[in-house]
């Protein structure tokens, strides 16, 4: 998979995670993923079209999804309930709005679809394009997520 | 123009918990006033009812989107000089485009912090 298609992602995590909720995450080594397992308890996956079509997800620790919502809605949240699920469809969109703009300026333009999001332990995630996808793995100090990106340009 | 931080502050989005993020900005920066719609049409019902004073609407709704309820808003004469701020996730230049042709008084893209926000309110308002 081609960088220019992993990196406007990671960006748009970051600027995201930045702005809405106070926190800086650092990520770790990106790796190549072939089973649909996610690697969160809580993940949101945006199907994109245009120049460049596949999925993104987004798949977070319990503990990393509590602290960035409870950030975001300046109170605390101690379970995964309906706030959780609606912020997190809600941070995929974003951070896809970003990372979309982000290829535009690259000459790469591309729609999203509305987000979805799944929640248990162990859940799947299933991509739109079949093959392995790049996981982008970060760490904050409670808890870890993943950037689970799974692209490809039009006609290549 | 004094910006009246009482003045009442209508957050239209259909996702419950960015109403309350934008609550939540709104708050970190004086702004108390506020009430809520999950859509424009339930927006316009409020319009109605109820003094506003400044609207913050998301673009992509069910019912009726950010920019349908923005020309709503524009061609009625009650509302139409009402400041309405577009929120959005979408910073694609076709979407600026569109939405300052329907009458938008500005526009901020997700994520933005509550500084950011408020420095769109008082460009708005500046200009009235």
């Amino acid at each position: 998979m081609d960088v220019r298609f992993i990196n406007p992602f990671l960006n748009g995590t970051v600027s995201v995670l930045k702005t809405m909720a106070f926190i800086e995450p650092e990520h770790g080594k990106p790796y190549l993923k072939k089973d649909s397992i996610a690697r969160g308890d809580v993940s949101g996956i945006i199907g994109l079209t245009g120049a460049v079509t596949g999925s993104m997800a987004l798949s977070f620790s319990e503990g990393a999804i509590l602290k960035i919502v409870s950030n975001m809605l300046g109170e605390e949240i101690k379970e995964v309930n309906g706030d959780i699920t609606d912020a997190v469809g809600e941070i995929t969109n974003m951070v896809s709005g970003v990372a979309r703009k982000e290829l535009e300026s690259i000459g790469l333009t591309v729609s999203a679809a509305i987000p979805t999001v799944v929640s248990g332990k162990s859940h799947s995630i299933k991509h739109i394009l079949s093959g392995p996808s790049v996981v982008i793995p970060f760490e904050t100090e409670e808890g870890s997520f993943v950037v689970d990106v799974c692209m490809s340009e039009i006609g290549k | 123009m004094v910006i009246d931080k009482n003045m009442k502050i209508l957050v239209v989005d259909d996702f419950a918990t960015m109403r309350k993020v934008i609550r939540n900005l709104l708050k970190q920066v004086g702004y108390n006033n506020i009430t809520e719609a999950e859509d424009g049409v339930v927006a316009l019902r409020i319009l109605k009812s109820q003094k506003v004073d400044f609207i913050i609407s998301d673009w992509n709704m069910p019912n009726m989107s950010g920019i349908e309820f923005l020309k709503a808003v524009r061609v009625d004469n009650e509302l139409s000089g009402l400041p309405f701020l577009m929120v959005t996730a979408e910073a694609l230049k076709e979407n600026v485009v569109q939405a300052v042709k329907a009458g938008v008084s500005n526009y901020i893209v997700k994520p933005f912090t509550a500084e950011v926000l408020n420095e769109k309110i008082e460009k708005i308002i500046d200009k009235i």
